[in-house]
């Protein structure tokens, strides 16, 4: 059965569904955290140390955040590496364009592809300046969040990459989401509108909790 | 009405070609757009050229063998077959650009004629019912719910013309598939093949070369039969459901 759906375009695409349903969900959890830093440091790296404690005695120190970092990079790297095949045998497919080209054709295709480009290289940044610590513009310490946030914060291209980023990622869900519930198969005529707005509210959501973050800093209401 | 057209010319499926430019006057509003090309292809023959080959058939909007991309839109600004489109569509001093379907599982074989016959082998890969032949069978045999007839009838209505493949950005044919494989799966004379039929014509139809969808939605809205772009998200349940079954067997 794994073979069927690799090999297929419309399995394909439900792997791209569920593994951006998996980043999605994990997305809302991750902005949600990250409003805490509007309550202070104390309060903001007590998260971030819980996060390392979860699951205890249960799971070990870190364990927990482990097994989210496993799911989650496995399902970056299936999104991925099925958008890049999918796409590839899209272009493949239409080898010839229109002479007379009709405005705005293939806009939600092109947006996907691009965002999905801005976002993956975006992801590598983020781990490389908040996790890491290798690209971080301040002074990197580990355990200490809210000051590294400070800090990226506090650069010009740290808020530009960011906010960038978190547009692309507004679109992304916007037409993601709404394609995931058709790839696999929940849409249909009486529920289009419903999944539209819950798309848009989602996209909007996400897009102004992440960017709060940074305006935070930007504004001195965060320092 | 005079009108200046730029028409996609190209000797066989090897040659290059290009887009030429032809003046036609005396063009009547009243006229279909595919009776405008025979008054240029009168012209075209007695001057001594090489008449525009296109393709047609029927030409009352059921056989679906029409297929023009005018001014970038398959089969044209209005919501319905070449055939059927006429000429008040457009304005008296218009340039109107005309090209073949594009797609890489619809080769060129002259001018504005593609072949289409990766559809046939979409059809015949499942796009059928097993049923006795011979007498007509008692028509309440087998009861149809009201709701699954419509249904069924809607994405019937499906003539396989393809304007879906060539608006579509990725070159897909589920919009095609999916019509066919709805209409069939809905009904209980479909029933016996409802799992083996969405995977096949689906393996088919990655077979043919055709692209994946990304739910641009271009395909509905040039498809003159009205076939929702729903129809795709159905298939796709279909597709999951017989996947998953096989996967237990
Ligand atoms: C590694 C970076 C990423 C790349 C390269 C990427 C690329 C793509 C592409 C090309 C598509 C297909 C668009 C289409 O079918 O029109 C897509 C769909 C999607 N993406 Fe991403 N994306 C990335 C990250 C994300 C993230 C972080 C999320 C989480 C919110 C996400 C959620 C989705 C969803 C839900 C879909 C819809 C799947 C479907 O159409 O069934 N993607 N992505
Ligand atoms: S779905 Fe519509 S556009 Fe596509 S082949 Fe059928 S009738 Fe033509
Ligand atoms: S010629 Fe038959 S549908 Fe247009």
């Amino acid at each position: 059965m794994a073979r069927t759906v690799w090999d297929s375009t419309v399995g394909k695409k439900t792997v791209m569904a569920v593994s951006g349903l998996i980043m999605l969900l994990y997305l809302v959890v991750h902005m949600i955290g990250n409003l805490k830093i509007f309550f202070g440091p104390g309060e903001f790296n007590h998260y971030a140390h819980w996060l390392r404690t979860v699951g205890e005695p249960f799971m070990h120190y870190e364990w927990t955040l482990w097994v989210i970092r496993v799911v989650l990079l496995a399902a970056v790297v299936a999104h991925a590496v099925s958008a890049y095949q999918l796409s590839r045998r899209d272009i493949k497919a239409r080898p010839r364009t229109y002479v007379h080209r009709k405005p705005r054709a293939g806009y939600a295709t092109r947006t996907m592809r691009w965002g999905g480009v801005i976002l993956g290289l975006f992801i590598v940044w983020h781990i490389l300046d908040l996790t890491t610590g290798t690209v971080h513009s301040g002074g990197f310490e580990t355990g200490k969040p809210y000051q590294n946030v400070v800090d990226t914060f506090s650069t010009w291209y740290g808020n530009a990459v960011y906010i960038v980023a978190m547009l692309a990622l507004g679109l992304h869900i916007r037409h993601g989401f709404w394609s995931a519930a058709q790839t696999l198969g929940a849409g249909s005529r009486a529920r289009d509108r419903a999944l539209k707005t819950v798309a848009n509210v989602l996209a909007l959501l996400l897009t102004a909790g992440f960017i709060a973050v940074p305006v935070g800093v930007m504004t001195g209401v965060v320092s | 009405m005079k009108l200046t057209l730029r028409v996609w010319r190209q000797k066989n499926a090897d040659a290059e070609g290009t887009m030429s430019t032809y003046e036609v006057d005396g063009i009547s509003p009243d006229m279909s757009f595919l009776e405008m090309l025979d008054t240029l292809n009168e012209e075209l023959i007695l001057k001594g050229e090489d008449p525009v080959a296109f393709d047609h058939d029927c030409r009352e909007g059921i056989c679906g063998m029409c297929s023009l991309v005018i001014n970038g839109e398959a089969h044209g600004p209005e919501r319905t077959t070449t055939c059927q489109l006429h000429m008040r569509s457009f304005r008296d001093g218009d340039t109107i650009d005309i090209e073949p379907w594009r797609a890489a599982a619809f080769p060129v074989v002259k001018d504005l004629v593609v072949d289409r016959s990766a559809f046939d082998r979409i059809i015949q890969a499942g796009g059928y019912i097993t049923a006795p032949t011979g007498s007509a069978p008692e028509a309440h045999a087998t009861p149809v719910p009201k709701p699954d007839a419509d249904y069924a009838f809607e994405h019937a209505e499906c003539i396989g013309c393809g304007a879906c493949v060539a608006a579509c950005p990725n070159g897909a044919a589920m919009l095609f598939t999916s019509a066919k494989v709805n209409h069939l799966n809905v009904l209980p004379q479909g029933a016996p093949e409802r799992e083996t039929r969405v995977l096949d014509m689906v393996a088919q139809m990655d077979e043919e070369g055709f692209g994946g969808c990304t739910l641009a939605g271009e395909c509905a809205t040039a498809c003159p039969k009205g076939i929702p772009l729903t129809s795709i998200t159905r298939m796709n349940r279909e597709w999951l459901r017989a996947t998953r079954k096989a996967g237990k067997r």
